[in-house]
């Protein structure tokens, strides 16, 4: 290292300093002296060292999994990641398959032990019409046992169009004797008014509704990185324009215009359709917050002392904005999105529910919801509130991770 | 571009010297706008007709109140904002003088690697997401240095430079007190081998303890690579210390530049003097000496008639108060912008022998 | 509630020798995840009456968090942990003549009545930050007015004249016109003249001003500081400064206190800190500051360092690591203690006291350069 030559530092053809009236200055020896070098002890402690080249994004994950609420949080995000990619896997038959037959049947309990040994298994249920009100009535017959297994196989399915699999979280194990029509079936949350296993639907309603809730923020992010930065980065008229865009879209009252929207798109699309229809119809108003923040941290980021030191230094402009001013306030916006998330999932879900946004056939956790509209059903088959449950599961979750990266996300400022 | 450099340089000691660098009538206004259509009410006169030059291998000092326009002058002389109308004039290595007022962004970037500046506050100039080897190459990059290796040696010499150890390179600035990330600034200042070295008040927001490091290896470096320094500050002690000339301005304007010898023990305009006994001596036995001020600091966005010091000057006259003064030479090298320069005979600071080294 | 009545002190020309303020022993932690911060670590000092002691020392020193465990005003987090701050109050807060009682400030819960009657009548804040102790929608009249209404039995009408008064008194020109004007509507040095007056306006005989001049410039610094000795002088006034300049210290107070890292290093009148400093921080602090007295471009002699992060202050002596006096085994073992190494000149340092806390006897004069050759 000491052989390298101070190239750079040695200025051509460097005069030795002069002063123009040498009387009128102290005697120069004092300025003249070599430099003191203030080799401080190096840091001793491991702890230390460790802190001193942990980069942005380790002291923003050593906040954050300080907050126990927010790393448990993003276990149960984890969890309901997985449902998305792989909703057959947990499903236990297919959401789709009716039997008016077996409408309405409740919860079933799982049981650990058989005699004493670990041997899950869930009672078998027996209907028995209601001679009067021609009703049926569900018991669980605790004799009869449907013994369940994890990881069994079944029906086979594409994991995200790579392989095929045809091992399920929960199965019945298959009996011998075939003339119990119930025995290899289970229902773990209960059916619906169609018979419709609830369980199953539960798992492709979460892949649905989840999926709108995170294409539409990631529309969002693109959008309002998109136009938010050029507001903020380009100024004048521009910015004017876009300013007013976001004001006007955030006048907008949004429920009518929401129904509106949805209202319009053909009955006879298809549900995929529909659903793209709804995730861009939730990003057009989305974005115009983000839009907003992007545009503040771009303009206060333009003041900051090291941008301008990058501009001196000769940095270009897409090299300020790509290694200064992105880095800077990514993690704001993934909180940011974090937090959006769950107001689109809202959104969907409160949609899906008024009969407006995703139609059946297509599952989403407002369209389950929609079978729990009335009173009576409610009185007799509360467990189709289910999906509720799962709803405000997500979005406590979604808001917890959101509020920990937010408060994470700014580890300098301490 | 440029007719050489003769109004301003000091008859005297003219050949003693080429400036690097002279700032010509410079001008920085600042339009308040109000309304919906923005209509243009008022400009603040932040730099009103700044004229300086600064000499190679010397250290100007800048010097004044808050508002007074002494940060915009410096940046705009690095162009990091647009002057209003005014010239700049560079001396390159080889004598080709250049205004840079007239360059656009693109063609600024020349010259970026030849003023480089050091900024005052340690904790926002350093980017908290780059290691400190990324802040200080980052100019090495950019202007074409792509090999990392050789990259590794100029920032482990540049930090060696400034007193730092190079196993700090692998470091995030949040690893670093005050007076160590001023000297990762000046370290990443210094890569480009600048020739002129814009520091805007580099010791004001460190410890006691810690500015007179900073201010000796200022002048260590500029020793020992033939810097030229503009050096902004409020403190007047800290501007004496380390400057061979300095320049006061008050409210946009620049009132006096002289020898810092000179200026101390000699002031000719009344702000100046006024300013010097305004500040607190660290000596018990000084208290009497102290003298305040009347009256405050003009706005630089309604100032005053003629003479902008007229309202706060006991030696004001009729003139004062109706012309503005000029930036005039009144002895070799010693300007100063007041009517009454030659008539008044104003107390400067005698140095303190006892505090002599 | 520990508040001992004495026996009517009148105050007297006797009282002027007792401490208005007595701080001793003051020990202030800020509890914290990551650890415990001893902001303040066994502060000792005393105020007299119609004296101003400054506190000096650089950032992480602890001088504001002392200024605030004083007043009970420490945030969520900090609490005292030791020691006695003994104020000798007025029974009748703002009259001159009212007989005195000596309060045990740490004994009061820092939001009992008691607490915030002494707080604003018998001692009063002066901020750094002027804009920031105005409300903006109250006029700066009608805020002074309040604290008067809050701590004297006095009519509206009356207080309004006592709030014009102060104006006056802190030469604010027009003060029936300002009075009436928002805070934003002041300049930088009205402002800081309307915070004094403010503090001035029950009659408090303890000012503490936490670095009253470092927002402002130097030509208003020097009205403000000028003013403030004009008002010590008139009122008799006993005020605590607190600030990191040396200049401004040495042109403000009567009696010093150097603290580094939250301890005292040194504490005397201001010509012995100035002029015969003891303590090596002292010394090398009073070396490296540049002064418009002495030659331009003379390198400084320096401080070696920085300052240690005050989660791992060092062992012993907390100045240790930077010290060009640094003895192993003695300064980096165990913590020195104050010895008078003159009349009322008080050093922390093993130069000068034995690891007992006891002076040393061998010195005969204060040399420290020739000490370290032992």
């Amino acid at each position: 290292m000491d052989s390298i030559e101070p190239k750079i530092l040695q200025p051509e053809g460097a005069a030795p300093l002069e002063k123009a009236d040498p009387a009128m200055y102290p005697p120069d020896e004092a300025v003249a002296a070599p430099a003191e070098i203030f080799e401080e002890p190096l840091v001793t402690t491991q702890e230390e060292e460790r802190i001193s080249i942990a980069s942005n994004w380790t002291l923003v994950w050593w906040r954050f999994r300080k907050n126990v609420l927010a790393v448990i949080s993003t276990v149960i995000l984890l969890f309901l990641a997985i449902v998305v990619f792989i909703p057959d896997f947990f499903a236990t038959m297919d959401p789709e398959e009716t039997n008016a037959r077996l409408a309405f049947i409740p919860v079933q309990r799982i049981h650990w032990l058989d005699e004493g040994q670990l041997k899950p298994w869930v009672p078998s249920v027996v209907g028995k019409r209601d001679p009067v009100t021609l009703a049926m009535k569900w018991t669980t017959d605790e004799t009869q046992k449907t013994y369940i297994q994890f990881f069994g196989s079944g029906w086979s399915y594409s994991v995200l169009g790579i392989f095929d699999s045809n091992i399920h979280l929960v199965s019945a194990v298959e009996k011998e004797q075939a003339d119990q029509d119930l025995a290899a079936q289970i229902f773990l949350l209960g059916t619906d008014r169609l018979g419709r296993d609830q369980w199953s639907r539960l798992a492709f309603a979460t892949q649905i509704s989840m999926t709108i809730g995170m294409i539409s923020v990631i529309v969002s992010v693109v959008l309002g990185l998109l136009l938010g930065g050029i507001s903020g980065y380009f100024g004048g008229w521009i910015d004017n324009i876009i300013q007013r865009l976001i004001e006007l879209l955030q006048s907008l009252p949004t429920i009518p215009i929401w129904l509106a929207l949805t209202a319009a798109l053909p009955r006879t699309w298809s549900p995929e359709k529909v659903f793209f229809a709804i995730t861009i119809i939730l990003a057009l108003r989305g974005w115009t917050t983000l839009g907003r923040e992007v545009r503040g941290r771009f303009l206060s980021l333009r003041e900051e002392d090291f941008v301008l030191a990058a501009e001196l230094g000769g940095a270009s402009q897409a090299r300020i904005i790509v290694k200064h001013m992105i880095p800077t306030f990514t993690s704001h916006i993934i909180a940011t999105s974090t937090l959006a998330i769950p107001v689109m999932i809202v959104t969907e879900t409160s949609l899906s529910f008024l009969g407006l946004g995703m139609r059946p056939p297509a599952i989403s956790w407002g369209v389950m919801l929609q079978e729990a509209q009335n009173i009576q059903t409610l009185a007799l088959a509360p467990w189709l509130l289910f999906p509720g449950l799962i709803v405000i599961v997500a979005v406590l979750a979604f808001n917890l991770v959101g509020d920990g990266l937010r408060d994470a996300a700014d580890p300098y400022s301490h | 571009m440029s007719d050489g450099m003769q109004p301003l340089e000091p008859k005297a000691v003219a050949a003693a010297k080429s400036p690097l660098l002279e700032v010509r009538h410079l001008k920085k206004y600042f339009p308040i706008y109000k309304g919906v259509l923005r209509k243009l009410v008022n400009q603040v006169r932040a730099v009103d007709d700044v004229s300086l030059f600064v000499r190679e291998g010397e250290t100007l000092g800048l010097v004044g109140e808050s508002g007074c326009g002494k940060t915009t002058v410096s940046r705009c002389i690095l162009r990091a904002i647009d002057p209003t109308s005014g010239e700049i004039l560079f001396r390159e290595a080889d004598d080709r003088v250049t205004d840079l007022a007239a360059l656009d962004r693109r063609e600024m970037r020349r010259f970026r690697p030849q003023m480089q500046m050091i900024f005052q506050d340690p904790f926002g100039s350093l980017n908290p997401r780059m290691t400190i080897f990324e802040i200080v190459s980052e100019p090495l990059y950019v202007n074409g240095m792509r090999s990392k290796t050789e990259r590794e040696d100029h920032v482990a010499e540049l930090l060696r430079l400034v007193g730092l150890r190079t196993e700090y390179m692998a470091r995030y600035p949040h690893a670093f007190s005050g007076g160590q990330r001023q000297r990762i600034g000046i370290a990443r200042a210094l890569a480009l081998n600048p020739r002129l070295v814009v520091a805007d008040e580099p010791v004001s927001a460190l410890d006691v303890s810690v500015q007179a490091q900073v201010l000796n290896l200022m002048l260590d470096l500029q020793q020992k690579l033939n810097l030229t320094y503009l050096f902004v500050a409020h403190d007047l002690s800290v501007v004496k210390h380390i400057s061979d000339r300095v320049c006061v301005m008050y409210v946009g304007k620049l009132v006096e530049m002289a020898t810092t010898e000179e200026l101390f023990q000699a002031p000719r305009h009344p702000y100046t003097a006024a300013l010097m006994m305004a500040v607190p001596r660290p000596d018990p036995s000084s208290r009497d000496i102290i003298q305040d001020l009347p009256g405050e600091v003009a706005s630089p966005a309604n100032p005053p008639s003629g003479c902008y010091f007229h309202p706060r000057c006991q030696f004001a006259t009729e003139v004062c108060r109706t012309q503005t003064p000029e930036l005039r030479e009144i002895s070799p090298d010693h300007f100063v912008s007041c009517h009454r320069a030659e008539e008044l005979h104003l107390a400067g600071i005698k140095v303190n022998k006892e505090t002599q080294i | 509630m520990v508040t001992q009545t004495y026996p009517l002190i009148k105050p007297t020309n006797d009282s002027t020798r007792e401490p208005l303020l007595r701080v001793e022993d003051l020990k202030a932690y800020f509890f914290m995840d990551e650890g415990i911060v001893r902001a303040v670590d066994g502060v000792s000092f005393d105020v007299m009456p119609g004296k101003v002691v400054g506190i000096v020392g650089e950032s992480g020193c602890g001088k504001s968090v002392t200024m605030k465990a004083i007043l009970q005003i420490l945030e969520a987090g900090a609490k005292i942990v030791n020691g006695k701050v003994t104020l000798r109050s007025r029974v009748h807060h703002g009259d001159p003549n009212s007989a005195e009682e000596l309060i045990e400030l740490t004994h009061l819960h820092p939001n009992s009545r008691q607490m915030r009657r002494i707080r604003g009548a018998e001692i009063a804040l002066i901020p750094q930050e002027p804009m920031a102790a105005f409300s903006p929608v109250h006029t700066v009249g009608n805020q002074i007015m309040e604290t008067i209404l809050l701590h004297q039995d006095v009519s509206k009408k009356e207080a309004r004249q006592i709030a014009v008064d102060v104006f006056h008194a802190v030469g604010i020109s027009m003060p029936e016109q300002r009075i009436d004007s928002y805070s934003w509507q002041l300049s930088g040095g009205l402002r800081q003249r309307a915070i004094i007056a403010m503090a001035l306006s029950c009659n408090p005989r303890l000012l503490i001003a936490d670095e009253p001049t470092t927002a402002i410039d130097v030509t208003t610094q020097a009205q403000i500081l000028k003013l403030l000795r004009k008002l010590q002088e008139e009122r008799q006034t006993s005020i605590i400064f607190i600030t990191h300049d040396l200049g401004v210290i040495a042109q403000m107070a009567d009696e010093v206190v150097v603290m580094y890292l939250g301890m005292v290093m040194e504490k005397g009148s201001a010509m012995k800190i100035f002029k015969n400093a003891q303590h090596p921080y002292t010394q090398a602090l009073l070396r490296s500051i540049p002064s418009v007295q002495s030659h331009p471009r003379v390198k400084l002699p320096t401080i070696a360092g920085s300052i240690a992060h005050p989660f791992n202050r060092p062992k012993g002596c907390p100045f240790h690591p930077r010290c060009t006096h640094f003895m192993r085994g003695v300064c980096d073992a165990a913590q020195p203690h104050l010895v008078e190494v003159d009349e009322d000149h008080f050093v922390s340092c093993f130069l000068y006291s034995e690891a007992d806390g006891t002076k040393k006897t061998m010195r005969t004069e204060a040399d420290p350069a020739k000490e370290e050759s032992l």
